[in-house]
Parts: structure tokens; C-alpha cells; sequence
């Protein structure tokens, strides 16, 4: 049997011909009708052009020694044969699900474009049609939601849209493209269902991903890939059992979920110390100090409830974990805990004093004790400062910045530099640093990792256990990722629509579940088999 | 909002230093008599108290009564009236071909044309740079002296209408090319233009279906600001092409100071950006229908 | 490629600074002498950019009127983003009635198109230089003030300053060392694509006799005295025209390249 797809040698180049720059060199794969398989990769792998570059839509120059779809050679068709070819053969599920439809169009006139093109059905024939496949992929109420503008659905429907339109001609190939980043995980969930019920009716999958855990459910194949080459190719299981090449055991170390508090997350860089004992960390010490607490707290915007009678209570040297969906509140109980924003009702205090309800001129004193790191950390920097500047503002002086720098893992020379230039992982370190510069006891970390590559997550995670243990820091840690919240913290609180649905200790929340929600979130949340 | 206008200009009008009867007069110069000043304050109204004098202005505004030119010696609104259709087809004739010619430019760069992206880059320039009388200048030394292809005054007709338009068009298709051309580089680069090429759509259908409507967003947005531009730049195109029309008939009431007709013609000016930006709004609606929903 | 064009722009302002500051390097001779046997000479080496309807040279009165035209440019820009400065940061920063207020007003000003605001002015004050300046000035402040005042908005709402409030920065830390500065980085290339404008809008109230007035080297008088010999003596108009035109190309030369540098850092 010959494989529906045929890659061979498959290179892709951006730039003009002097200073050409090499995505993608040398990839080579097979897919099979009815097979799902992935391409795993972090971002500037060259997966997405990889996948692109079936549909003949990078954008660059390809050349392969083969790059073959059926009977058509892509990289030799014309541009109106791949014009026939795409959406009718080939569906594309693009990255971004919330993007991917036009702001401006109905959502059913974005799905009826593609019959438009492929086929010869009345308009009336081809609105029926967008309505059978909205229920299809499982949309309520069809019709309304046809004519309805992509900013009206929520993520989860307007994927499903997406994948409504891709499949409106049941192509023998889909692509889908990072098809659940930016969902949350019962959503998430709800979409791979989907994808797994058209590869089981007979569609081939290409579907591209950073996350090991989200394609493992679905690919029967794994291709991972690492600065534009295939490092390593296998059948799922064998290749996530038996890793041969050391990036992807350290992809499938990196991944949170299941792993031990305290446990590193990354290799042990040469010249450190061996990692604690896994077993003897795996809760931090109780010290009966209790450096923050909430109690009552709510706060509500016009007719939303966004934060509903919370209570809360962290001791020092301890991990506090929130976890939600969006919409849960979480982001909103960080920013009362701060005092950014005043509570309708109920108190927060810190260290056992007061902390909210008494004007910002008598915590301005105190603001020191309790630091914050974001999730784009790029935007909470001065973007006319340099990273040296920003340090020493926080610091108070300039004399400290090397070694803080030095501290969280940063090489002293980056004080020169704008924060825009750094990387990603980079510019979170810079924004622990400056949190942790006048020596905070407490540190609100609203979903810091969330924006970040797998192995850089895990850098980072690994950062904060260290500075957790060496500095006796107590962390209020909000993420919307299961693996990480259990991962990092000692207790945690499960919030959902502004009110706490259950908490306890991270364990037993984690292993015996006491609420039906709580329960459909852990089942929900993807994981390594 | 008209009222606003009103406001603003009357008491504008308050700060004039010197005796406003003795304006009314011919000015400084005219020697008018003492008898003569006091009818004309009567005449004007002006000896009655200010506020009495904001009302009656009021009043005479809701009336549509602007008042009588000084120094034509015609109700204002009757000037106007004569004045405004000329400006109003120099206006739109040369909104629709600046229009025009973004809209080709637009779609030309789209579709990968370099030298579109050259030429409006261009015309950017010159919209920033280059005055009004300046191009009107070059083009009559251009097509009238040097090739005698067309007049180099307006005469009645179409071909009196080409130059004035060029005047004007040039430099604001070139101010709507550069919004647009943002705009449709935001919206090809999204992934929605992706989407659409992944569903097999063509270059032009992406073009036609998806990035127009997103370029036409800001276009519209200007056209308030369009509109108040292609009226400051009537003023000096109808005097270089000795044109007639509202911009003219402003420019010979400010250098005769008459008070009264320029408030008129500021006004009638003010009330049309006003209708303008309404009917933007409106057509936002329609191209936008997210705007419809809050 | 288009910081080629920033490098052009650079030198020609260069180049009219120089004249305008040491034009007698570029252009020695009096640009107020008289010689009636000369009138109306078309370009030529021995005068450039020919003579004028006195037989002054044009060339001349050109450089030495660059200090002229730019004084006018510069301080009508001034003039706009200082009372814009006054209105964008007052609404911006201010309570909300403040914000509510400035920006009506805003609004009722941009219903009058820039140059009848300046001619309404002029009606009021009358004619000449300084009337003219002030009159480009008071028309292109209602539109300096918006963009002011959104990027006050933009910035207020910055997670940065959220971020200095964390570590305990009070209120002013906030407006001098992150808010102002951010505010003023943006007007830099505003200003600088202003001016480019001011010259053209007062070279054509200059042009249409309400700036300044001949024999007055200042290249909207200019303009204004060669409009009678438009099309017999067309180097009258031209050249003063074309130096118009260099320096708002210039400037938005300039103005553009430092746009995109930011954008793309």
C-alpha cells in the first residue's frame, strides 16, 4: 500500500538568496490513509512550516526530493492546482484557534466559502450544509451560531468552527496546527475528542503540537523535531517508553504532570550540586506561619461575580496553588492579594498585619515583603529601560544587579541589554529577579509559565523550587495547567466561577477528588500514558 | 454638537479687538461717521447686551439666518448657497478618485506588485510634503504651459475639473494608501488570511472576501477628516484655478474681514464634517457588524 | 532600505540648518538688493534660480529666507504640541468629568478643518508672520492633543506601572520616571513629521497674502509675490515651492525612518 503523503529530503528557506536562512532541512516522513500522525516540536522547530509546506504555504522556497500528496507532486503543481487541492483534499486547522476566523464574516459564511470553491452547490444547498456540519462537530443551535461573528463564540466553539470549515468536504488529509493551545482543558478536551472521532472516520491527521501529552492520546506515530530536522521518529508508545535521543528525554522529563514536588524538571548543569533526594522534598516543611490570609474575600465588576467569597490561607515557605479555567477568577483574587484592585468585602492580611482596607500609603512600606511575577513579562517592563536599570530601580542600588542576575540563572552582561532582545524564558528570569530583589516573603506568580516552551517551563519551575528553598519564599502559584499546579505546590484551592470549589492539601485533591468539577477537570487535563 | 459650533464661533468672534460696527463699515480706514457707526450697531444688533446678542444669534441660526455679508451686502446663506455645489463636486469627484486610486494601489501591492508599494510610498510623500498651490503650480506648468493639454484655469465643464481634482486627489490618496496599506499588511499576516488560502481561495478572493474590508475600516474612519482636508485645500485650489466657490469666497472674506460670512461659511463647513462623520459612523456599522452589537 | 531614505532626510536638514543658521556659506550677497536692470532673468549660472521682478536673486533670498520659514515651521509646532501637551495630559491623567470635558471640546475643534480654524483665527487677529504662526499652531494642536491623550491612555493602563506599584513606587515615581517619559518618546516623532507640516500650512496662508508679506525673504512671501507672474516668470514660484517641499519632505523623511526604527525594535 502506498502512503497518502510522501516526504523525502523536504527543505524550506526564508530570505533572499544572499543570507538565505534554512528552516527546514532534510525531514522526511510517511503518512498513511485513516493514520494520525504528530510532529512535535518547541516553537522554532520548523514544525508549522513542516505542515505548511504540504499545503505549498510557507511562504519561502521548498525543495524536496519528493513531496508527495496522492498522485500530486506539491512541490512541482501549479498554484490553481493546489488551489483545487486545498480544502477539498487537504483541511487545514490553523494555529490560533481564537484568529483563525475572520472578525469581520458570519462564521457560517467563512464554512460555506469552502463548498463555494470546491463544489457546485446553490447557495441555499450550501447554507444547509454549513448547518449540518456545525451540529456535526457538535455546535448547539446551528443556526444562530451561523450568523454570528467569531467575537460572539467562545474558544471552544469557534475551533469547532474551524474544523467545521476544514472538513466541509471530507478531505482525505487534515492538518491540524497547535488545534488546542490557548483552550482551556475541558474545552481542549472536548476538541481532541473531535479529532479523534474523524480519524477514526477515516481521515488522515497531521496534527502539530509542543505538548507530548495532547498528541500521545491521538497519534499512533511521533515525529519530533528540533531546529528544523527530525531528531527522532517512531511509533508513540515505543518512542515515549524508550527515548533514544536525549532532546526528546529531555522533552518528556520536562513535562510537569505526574512528577514529584521538588523533583528537577531539567538534566543537573554540570558543577551543581546533585538534586535533593525526590522522596525527602516532597512536601515542604509545615511551619505553622502563616504569612498571608484571606477571608471573604469577593469582588464583583457590573453583574459579574468575578471573585465569590474566597478564603485562603499560606504559610511561609510554602506553595499555595490556584488553579481554574478562564472565568474562574483567579487572575482577579491575584490582583486583590496585591491590593491592586479593593476588595468589595472581606480582608487580606500579610504577615499578620492588615493588608487591605487601609490607604496605599501605609502598605507602600510594606509593598516590599510581597512580589509578583506575569505571564507576559516583557509588558510589565519599562520598555525604555534596560534590564540592568530595571534591577537596580528594584534593588535600590546598582551594586547588587550582577550577583542577582547571577542568581537567577542570568548572565551579568544581559544589564546592558533591552528586555525585548531576550528570549522568552529570559525575560521571566529578569521579572523573577527583579521580584525578588528587596527580599520579598511572598511571591504571587499569575500563570508565569503559561507563554513559555515546555523545556523552558521547566527551567523555569525549576528556578522557583531553588530560590523557593534557598530563600524561604512562599508562593501564591495560579496557572490554569493541572500538571504544573500539582507539581508546584503544597496545597491548593480549585476555583470556578469566582468560588472555590474544593481545597486541601495537593495530594489527596489530586488522587481523591471530592467534587464532581474537580473530578471532570483532572480526567480532562491530557497526560503521558 | 452644531451648537457647540456656534458657541465656539460667536465668542470667537467676541475677541475681535477693535470697534465690530466700524468692521461692518470697511474698517479702520473707512472714516465712517458717528451716525453711521450707531445704525449699524442697531442694524447688527450689537448695542444690545452680550447675552442678549448670543441669543438672538442663536435664534437667528435656528432660523437659518446667517446674517448678512458686510461687504457683499447679500444674506450670507444666499452667498453660500451659490458657492456650495461647485466645492461640494470638486470635493467628491475628488474623494471618489483618490478613493480610486488607494483602492487600485491597495489591491496592486496585495497581490505582491512592487512597484505599487513604490508608487504609493510616493504618494505618501507627497501627501505629507508637498502643499496644495505647490502641485497645482506644477501641474498647470506641466499640462497647461508646457503641453497645452488643459487649461490652466477652471473653465465650465469637465476638463476645467481635471486639474483641481488632481490637486486634491493626489495627496490624499496618498494619506488613504498609507492607512490602508497598514492595515491590509495586519490583516494578510493574520491567520484568517491563512485559513482562507488553506480552504483553497485565491489570491484575489482572499483580497476581495477577506483584507478590503479590513483596510476599508480606517479608510472610513477618515472620511470625516478626508472631507475637512479636501475643504482646506478647496480654499487655495478655487483661488489658483480662480475657481468659484466656497473656499474662494472664504478666502476673499477673510482678507476683507468680513465677520459675518466667514462665521456663515465655517459654519455650513462644521455642519457638513458633522453629517460626514456621521454617515462614517453609519457605514462602519455596515462593514463592521461587531460595532452593531454594543 | 527605508533607513537609506532616514540617512537622505538627515542630510537635508543638515543642509537647511546650515543655511539657515550660516546662510551667507551657501549664498553670499544681499537678498534685499535691488537691480531693477535685472528683472525677470530666467536661471542661469549667474543666478541660479533666476531674478525676481526687482532683479533680486532668487537663489539668495532663498537661503536667507531658511531661517525665516524654518522659525515659522518650529515654533507653530510648539505653539500646537504645547497647548496639546496641556489638553492630552489633562484629559488623560485627570478625573474622568476632566477627561469628559477636554474631549467634547476636542471634538467641536475638529469640526472646523485645520485651515479654517487658522483663517477664523486670522479673521480675528488679522494678518501677518505671527498671526500666521499662531494661526498654524492653535489648528494643528485639537489633533496632537488626541494622539496625546490616547498614548497618556495607552500608557496609563501599561502593565509596567501596575508592576512599579507592586514594588511600592508611589504616584509621582510613576508619572516622572515611567509615564512622561513614555509619553514623550512617541512625541518625538511627532514633532518632528509636525514641523515638515507647519512649514507647508504657513507657506499657504503666506500664499494666499495672511502670513508674511514681500520684499520679506520668507519663502511663502515669495510665493505670494511671483503668484501675479505665474505663468510667464515660473521660476518666481517654483523654487520657493521646491524648498517648501524639501523640508517637509525632509522632515517626514526623517520623521518616518525614526516611526519604523521604533516599531521594528
Amino acid at each position: 500500500m502506498t502512503a497518502l503523503v510522501s516526504v523525502r529530503d523536504l527543505a524550506v528557506s526564508f530570505g533572499r538568496t544572499s543570507g538565505r536562512i534554512a528552516v527546514v532541512s532534510g525531514v522526511s516522513f510517511d503518512i498513511e490513509a485513516g493514520q494520525c500522525v504528530a510532529i512535535v516540536g518547541e516553537s522554532g522547530s520548523g514544525k508549522s512550516v513542516t505542515a505548511r509546506a504540504l499545503l505549498g504555504l510557507t511562504g519561502g522556497s521548498v525543495t524536496a526530493s519528493q513531496l508527495r500528496f496522492d498522485s500530486t507532486d506539491i512541490a512541482d503543481a501549479s498554484p490553481r492546482q493546489l488551489q483545487r487541492l486545498r480544502g477539498r483534499d487537504i483541511g487545514f486547522i490553523s494555529q490560533g484557534a481564537l484568529v483563525a476566523l475572520d472578525p469581520l464574516r458570519p462564521v457560517g459564511r467563512e464554512i460555506a466559502d469552502s463548498l463555494r470553491l470546491h463544489t457546485s452547490l446553490t447557495a441555499s444547498q450550501r447554507e444547509a450544509r454549513v448547518l449540518e456540519l456545525l451540529a456535526e462537530v457538535g455546535i448547539p443551535n446551528p443556526i444562530l451560531r451561523a450568523s454570528q461573528r467569531p467575537d460572539e463564540l467562545s474558544g471552544g466553539l469557534r475551533q469547532r468552527a474551524v474544523i467545521a470549515s476544514a472538513i466541509a468536504l471530507r478531505p482525505r488529509l487534515l492538518i491540524a496546527d497547535e488545534p488546542t493551545t490557548a483552550l482551556d482543558t475541558t474545552v481542549q478536551s472536548g476538541i481532541l475528542d473531535l479529532l479523534e472521532r474523524l480519524r477514526d472516520d477515516g481521515a488522515a491527521i497531521v496534527l502539530i503540537s509542543h505538548d507530548l501529552a495532547v498528541v500521545s492520546r491521538l497519534a499512533s506515530h511521533l515525529i519530533v523535531m528540533k531546529a528544523g530536522r527530525v531528531v527522532e521518529s517512531g511509533p508513540t508508545e515505543s518512542l515515549l517508553s524508550d527515548p533514544q535521543h536525549p532532546y526528546t528525554r529531555s522533552l518528556i522529563a520536562a513535562v510537569p504532570t505526574g512528577r514529584p514536588r521538588f523533583s528537577r524538571l531539567t538534566g543537573t548543569p554540570a558543577g551543581e550540586p546533585a538534586p535533593v533526594e525526590a522522596a525527602s522534598f516532597t512536601q515542604a516543611p509545615v511551619t505553622h506561619e502563616e504569612v498571608l490570609a484571606a477571608s471573604g474575600l469577593s469582588r464583583r465588576f457590573g453583574s459579574l461575580l468575578a471573585v465569590d467569597d474566597v478564603t485562603f490561607s499560606l504559610q511561609r515557605g510554602r506553595t499555595l496553588g490556584i488553579v481554574g479555567e478562564s472565568g474562574s477568577g483567579k487572575t482577579t483574587l491575584a490582583r486583590l492579594v496585591l491590593a491592586l484592585e479593593r476588595p468589595d468585602s472581606g480582608r487580606v492580611s500579610l504577615l499578620g498585619e492588615p493588608w487591605t482596607g487601609v490607604p496605599e500609603s501605609a502598605r507602600r512600606a510594606r509593598r516590599p515583603r510581597i512580589g509578583a511575577i506575569y505571564q507576559d513579562a516583557l509588558s510589565s517592563f519599562d520598555p525604555r529601560w534596560t534590564v540592568g536599570r530595571i534591577l537596580a530601580d528594584a534593588l535600590g542600588s546598582a551594586a547588587g544587579v550582577a550577583e542577582l542576575l547571577t542568581s537567577v540563572g542570568l548572565s551579568p552582561e544581559l544589564a546592558g541589554r533591552r528586555a525585548r532582545y531576550l528570549s522568552g524564558g529570559q525575560q521571566q528570569r529578569v521579572a523573577i529577579a527583579r521580584a525578588i530583589a528587596p527580599r520579598p516573603d511572598i511571591l504571587v506568580c499569575d500563570e508565569p509559565v503559561s507563554s513559555l516552551d515546555v523545556s523552558v517551563q521547566a527551567q523555569v519551575l525549576d528556578l522557583l523550587d531553588e530560590l523557593q528553598r534557598s530563600r524561604g519564599l512562599s508562593y501564591l502559584f495560579i496557572t490554569h495547567d493541572l500538571g504544573v499546579v500539582r507539581h508546584m505546590s503544597d496545597d491548593v484551592l480549585v476555583m470556578r466561577q469566582g468560588r472555590v470549589v474544593e481545597s486541601g492539601a495537593t495530594e489527596s485533591v489530586f488522587t481523591a477528588p471530592q467534587q464532581q468539577y474537580t473530578r471532570e477537570l483532572i480526567a480532562a487535563a491530557p497526560r503521558l500514558p | 454638537m452644531l451648537w457647540a459650533v456656534a458657541t465656539v464661533t460667536f465668542f470667537a468672534i467676541r475677541l475681535i479687538p477693535g470697534d465690530p460696527a466700524e468692521a461692518i463699515l470697511g474698517g479702520p480706514g473707512s472714516q465712517a461717521s458717528a451716525a453711521a457707526l450707531a445704525r449699524a450697531r442697531s442694524d447688527y444688533g450689537l448695542d444690545q447686551p452680550l447675552f442678549v446678542q448670543y441669543l438672538q444669534y442663536l435664534g437667528r441660526m435656528l432660523r437659518g439666518d446667517l446674517g448678512n455679508s458686510y461687504a457683499l451686502k447679500q444674506p450670507v446663506i444666499t452667498v453660500v448657497g451659490e458657492n456650495l455645489g461647485g466645492t461640494l463636486l470638486l470635493a467628491l469627484v475628488s474623494l471618489l478618485v483618490a478613493a480610486a486610486i488607494a483602492l487600485g494601489l491597495a489591491a496592486w501591492s496585495a497581490q505582491g506588485g512592487r512597484a505599487a508599494s513604490g508608487i504609493s510610498w510616493v504618494l505618501e510623500v507627497v501627501a505629507a510634503a508637498v502643499p496644495h498651490f505647490w502641485l497645482a503650480i506644477s501641474l498647470i506648468l506641466l499640462f497647461s504651459t508646457t503641453l497645452g493639454w488643459l487649461p490652466p484655469v477652471s473653465v465650465p465643464g469637465p476638463l476645467g475639473l481635471v486639474l483641481p481634482v488632481l490637486t486634491l486627489a493626489l495627496p490624499l490618496s496618498g494619506f488613504l494608501a498609507q492607512v490602508m496599506r497598514e492595515s491590509i499588511l495586519d490583516a494578510m499576516a493574520s491567520p484568517f488570511v491563512l485559513a482562507a488560502q488553506a480552504r483553497g481561495e485565491s489570491s484575489g478572493g482572499v483580497f476581495w472576501r477577506h483584507t478590503l474590508r479590513h483596510a476599508a475600516i480606517p479608510a472610513i474612519g477618515l472620511a470625516g477628516w478626508a472631507f475637512g482636508s479636501l475643504i482646506s485645500g478647496a480654499v487655495v485650489v478655487e483661488t489658483i484655478f480662480a475657481r468659484p466657490g466656497l473656499g474662494r469666497s472664504l478666502l476673499s472674506a477673510v482678507q476683507q474681514r468680513d465677520v459675518p460670512l466667514v462665521l456663515g461659511v465655517v459654519l455650513v463647513v462644521a455642519l457638513g464634517y458633522m453629517l460626514v462623520t456621521t454617515l462614517t459612523d453609519l457605514g462602519d456599522h455596515l462593514v463592521d457588524r461587531r460595532l452593531r452589537a454594543q | 532600505m527605508r533607513q537609506v531614505w532616514l540617512w537622505i532626510g538627515g542630510a537635508a536638514l543638515f543642509f537647511l540648518a546650515l543655511a539657515a543658521l550660516a546662510p551667507g556659506i551657501l549664498a553670499p550677497g544681499d537678498p534685499l538688493a535691488i537691480h531693477p536692470a535685472q528683472s525677470f532673468r530666467a536661471p542661469s549660472i549667474a543666478h541660479l534660480f533666476g531674478t525676481d521682478e526687482s532683479g533680486r536673486d532668487i537663489y539668495i533670498r532663498i537661503i536667507h529666507g531658511t531661517g525665516a520659514s524654518l522659525l515659522i515651521g518650529v515654533s507653530a509646532t510648539a505653539i500646537g504640541v504645547g497647548l496639546a501637551l496641556v489638553f492630552g495630559l489633562l484629559a488623560g491623567l485627570g478625573p474622568r468629568w476632566l477627561d469628559f470635558g477636554t474631549t467634547r471640546f476636542l471634538e467641536v475643534l475638529f469640526a472646523f478643518p485645520g485651515l479654517l480654524l487658522a483663517l477664523l483665527f486670522i479673521v480675528v487677529y488679522g494678518p501677518g508672520v505671527v498671526a500666521s504662526t499662531i494661526a498654524v499652531g492653535l489648528a494643528t494642536a485639537p489633533g496632537y492633543a488626541r494622539i496625546i491623550r490616547s498614548r497618556v491612555l495607552v500608557v496609563r493602563r501599561a502593565p509596567y506601572l501596575e508592576a512599579a506599584t507592586v514594588l511600592g513606587r508611589g504616584r509621582w515615581f510613576r508619572l516622572w520616571r515611567h509615564l512622561l517619559p513614555n509619553v514623550a518618546g512617541s512625541l518625538f516623532v511627532l514633532v518632528t513629521l509636525g514641523i515638515g507640516q507647519s512649514i507647508v500650512w504657513a507657506s499657504s496662508l503666506s500664499y494666499l497674502g495672511l502670513g508674511a508679506v514681500p520684499p520679506a525673504a520668507e519663502w511663502g512671501a515669495m510665493l505670494s509675490a511671483g503668484r501675479t507672474y505665474l505663468t510667464s516668470f515660473w521660476w518666481m514660484t517654483f523654487f520657493p515651492g521646491l524648498f517648501i517641499m524639501i523640508s517637509a519632505v525632509a522632515t517626514t523623511l526623517v520623521g518616518r525612518g525614526l516611526q519604523e526604527r521604533s516599531r521594528h525594535s
